[in-house]
């Protein structure tokens, strides 16, 4: 139903609907949250050309500091903002603890199964997930079988994807093991957000980011071989045309460090060194942006031009640590994301708190069949993809476009997955026409050192097409402030 | 400091140099044209000739261009891609290499090098407004230099990086001064007239004015501005900012500290070059200068300073070359 107030020459919702859809601002009947009413009351209080002219100043904002990313396929170099939308998504304090409880439960989960994978593969010989699985995994470096990383962390920097079903139920729609990116969007969208609307920040009840670089580099540093206590640590990136290279030079930025590229270092007696000025100098912990098939030439790929011959060598011989672990990719297969229920029964011996989206493995012959039947109505994920490529969203796809998901399946059934298509939850956002309901994922970041912490707040990524729910930046995708709030209200 | 890293800070330092010389060359050059024009009728392709001959990229030019005019030379000089010497690609340029080591310069520099970009991008914006023209623009760009370089001193921790980005500085600033004299070699007199006479001392007073130079100049010497005592003051002035003697001092006395090597000794060859040729510049005279020809001097200080810049670049930039496919064997073969 339509949210009415009575205002008429201010910032209003009077023509906004909620259609039915989990609103994160409105209750069905049309009240607001009442963890939204400070929000509600601030931006009724605005008035509508200054909201314009300030909404203006943050894209000129992200523009002259660079906070863009590169359009591939375009001569011109073009370079976009990430749309922000001004208006933040909050979340109360209770549902906030719900959420670290349940991440904190999940990536220990995925830490021991990890572990437990490259040692004694107990989960495998138990009967629990079949063996064939995790061999056929692309992520499963079996060069790893047995190697022991520092302090036994695989998974130290996270990011798995939340959403909330009809009922408000938050629940885990992917993990992210690999290098998930957006944290340097989270700290920035605060920033502006904070300098351009002041008054719409009760800063006393807002649980504050900004100390997600103090708390990486501090973990970073926890990992160091030999427990170094002064560590050199890096940042490696693939370069300068790397769509989310701003954002790995602001995290270097922001902890101080050196950001490298393969190029820079080098690998002598089984030890990592950068090349500087002053000769070479030893690094003991590296930060990696670069997957790990291009790593090292001599063990993976060797046309990889970004990485550093012998890099793997150093790694074995514990003489430098790498965050993430090289093979974490094997847990947020899609496949294996099926499973991670079964992980934290296994390892823990607790009932998942965050639920997954049910899931269809094609390689079951009875969710095959079901697949097949149902395929128009479900969306398929290819196991090894990300950033919503290799996808299928059944009802928005045509039928020749099913058809040749159907053929593709049936061709390679280990690699895809199927879904009920989810009605993601959904954010009052300015549009043209005002404010409009779009549909909204989370994604908190998750580190694993000395303990699991995890930031209050997160990227909320929004669809920012109208009934779209497709959040990815590389497809019409924006983000919004996260707040949790110290209070629940 | 990451030898990539100082590559690129050098770099930067030299590209917003040269885009603010650039830019000084082309105003004056507008400038100069109408002073001129009350002398002389149809000099224009002469000048703008000249201005292309003194950056040395007239067979380049030709093939892009046909004839020889203001907006031919002006967009060359300007905005074309092609031309790696315009200011849209020296600006480019700078910002490409800031971009790569963003984390290692303040956000205040960072920011300047960026919107310097983004307005230079959209130069034809800022043109079709009808209260801007060209000279406007040039202005900019040298306020948008002024504005960096304020920022390195007043906002950029003072070690190595901002010693490479000084070297940078001031070699390209030397070589830049070396071209803006150079320009009245290439600028025959029009008929009738001659060394000494008003339009050469027109000329030889637009030169110091491309280079910031008029009130320094007048405070400095009693003389006229004629030939002798402009380019004795471009090139030999010991506390002008922009002259080649006090360029290259700054430049052998950044590059010592870098190494940490006292006045008077060198620790490696760039340093050796440096000192020589400020050297040769220090005790010339500028009776010996012209003695010699003023562009043959100047050629020979241009070609020394390509040799430096080499040299710096083989002793701090240069990676030891990696053999991949040798270094991929030899760590293969210690893998169990």
């Amino acid at each position: 139903m339509a949210v009415r107030n009575s205002s008429a020459n201010f910032m209003d919702f009077n023509n906004y609907e909620t259609e039915g859809f989990f609103d994160e601002m409105f209750e069905p009947d049309g009240r607001i949250r009442p963890h939204y009413q400070r929000l509600f009351e601030s931006i009724e209080r605005l008035n509508p050309d200054e909201f314009e002219i300030r909404r203006r100043y943050i894209d000129s904002a992200f523009l002259s500091q660079g906070v863009t990313f590169t359009v591939y396929h375009d001569s011109q170099g073009t370079e976009r903002i990430f749309p922000f939308d001004v208006l933040p998504r909050i979340i109360p304090r209770t549902e906030w603890a719900h959420l670290e409880k349940g991440l904190t439960q999940r990536i220990v989960a995925l830490n021991a199964f990890l572990h437990d994978i490259y040692h004694e593969q107990k989960i495998i010989k138990d009967g629990v997930i079949p063996a064939s699985y995790i061999l056929s995994a692309k992520q499963f470096c079996k060069e790893f079988v047995g190697t022991k990383v520092p302090r036994d962390i695989y998974v130290h920097i996270s990011g798995s994807d939340l959403i909330r079903d009809g009922e408000g139920r938050y629940l885990v729609l992917e993990d992210n093991l690999r290098c998930p990116s957006g944290v340097s969007y989270m700290l920035e969208s605060r920033q502006v957000l904070k300098r351009t609307f002041p008054r719409l920040f009760p800063t006393s009840e807002v649980e504050p980011v900004k100390q997600y670089p103090d708390e990486l580099l501090r973990m970073l540093r926890y990992i160091a071989p030999s427990a170094n206590p002064d560590p050199m640590v890096v940042i490696l990136t693939p370069g300068v045309h790397n769509s989310a290279y701003f954002e790995h030079c602001f995290l270097a930025r922001e902890m101080g460090i050196e950001i490298v590229e393969g190029r820079d270092l080098v690998v002598r007696n089984s030890h990592v060194f950068m090349r500087t000025t002053q000769g070479l100098k030893q690094v003991d912990v590296i930060y990696s942006r670069v997957s790990h098939e291009f790593l090292d030439p001599s063990v993976f790929r060797p046309d990889s031009m970004l990485g550093v011959p012998g890099l793997m060598n150093a790694y074995r011989a514990g003489n430098v640590a790498l965050a993430n672990a090289v093979g974490t990719g094997v847990a947020d297969d899609k496949v294996m994301y099926y499973f991670v229920p079964r992980m934290i029964k296994y390892y823990m011996g607790e009932e998942p708190i965050l639920p997954n989206v049910d899931t269809y493995l094609a390689s079951e012959p009875q969710d095959m069949s079901y697949i097949m039947e149902h395929l128009p109505k479900l969306v398929v994920k290819s196991a090894n993809e990300a950033g919503g490529y290799g996808m299928l969203i059944g009802p928005a796809s045509t039928k020749a476009e099913i058809e040749e998901f159907r053929q593709m399946i049936k061709a390679d059934p280990r690699n895809f997955i199927a879904q009920p298509t989810i009605s993601l939850s959904r954010h009052p956002t300015w549009t043209d026409a005002g404010f409009e309901g779009r549909h909204v994922d989370l994604r908190p970041f998750v580190l694993y050192g000395d303990g699991v912490k995890i930031i209050p707040g997160g990227l909320t990524r929004v669809a920012l097409r109208k009934g779209s729910l497709v959040v990815n930046s590389s497809q019409g995708g924006g983000s919004k402030d996260t707040w949790v709030l110290r209070n629940d209200s | 400091m990451l030898s990539r890293v100082a590559n690129s800070l050098y770099w930067i330092g030299r590209y917003i140099e040269r885009a603010e010389n650039t830019a000084r060359i082309l105003d004056v050059n507008l400038q100069l044209l109408d002073d001129f024009e009350a002398y002389v009728d149809g000099v224009e392709e002469v000048f703008w000739e000249a201005i292309v001959q003194s950056t040395g990229d007239v067979e380049l030019f030709r093939e892009h261009h046909d004839g020889i005019d203001a907006d031919g030379v002006t967009a060359f000089l300007t905005r074309e891609a092609h031309n790696p010497n315009s200011i849209f690609s020296s600006v480019s340029s700078a910002r490409e290499n800031a971009r790569m080591i963003r984390d290692q310069i303040s956000e205040e520099m960072w920011e300047c090098i960026n919107e310097m970009y983004h307005f230079v991008r959209n130069e034809q914006e800022f043109l079709d407004n009808e209260e801007t023209t060209n000279y406007d623009f040039f202005e900019e760009i040298k306020n948008y230099s002024y504005r960096f370089v304020g920022l390195m001193e007043a906002t950029y921790f003072h070690s190595e990086g901002y010693k490479f980005l000084q070297v940078g500085r001031y070699l390209e600033r030397a070589d830049q001064t070396s071209r803006i004299l150079d320009l009245k070699y290439f600028l025959p007199l029009p008929d009738g007239q001659q060394g000494g006479g008003t339009v050469d001392i027109a000329i030889w007073v637009a030169i110091l004015r491309s280079s910031s130079a008029v009130d320094a100049f007048q405070s400095n010497r009693t003389g006229e501005a004629d030939a002798l005592n402009v380019s004795g003051f471009l090139i030999l002035s010991q506390n002008f900012p922009r002259s080649i003697r006090y360029c290259l001092r700054q430049l052998e006395q950044q590059l010592r500290s870098i190494s940490g090597t006292d006045e008077g000794f060198y620790a490696n060859r760039a340093e050796k070059l440096a000192g020589r040729l400020m050297g040769d510049v220090a005790y010339a005279s500028i009776d010996d200068i012209w003695e010699e020809g003023l562009h043959e001097f100047i050629d020979r200080v241009q070609l020394r300073l390509i040799g430096l810049n080499q040299s710096i670049y083989e002793e701090y930039f240069q990676l030891p070359a990696v053999d991949m496919e040798a270094e991929i064997a030899v760590q293969r073969s210690q893998q169990q």
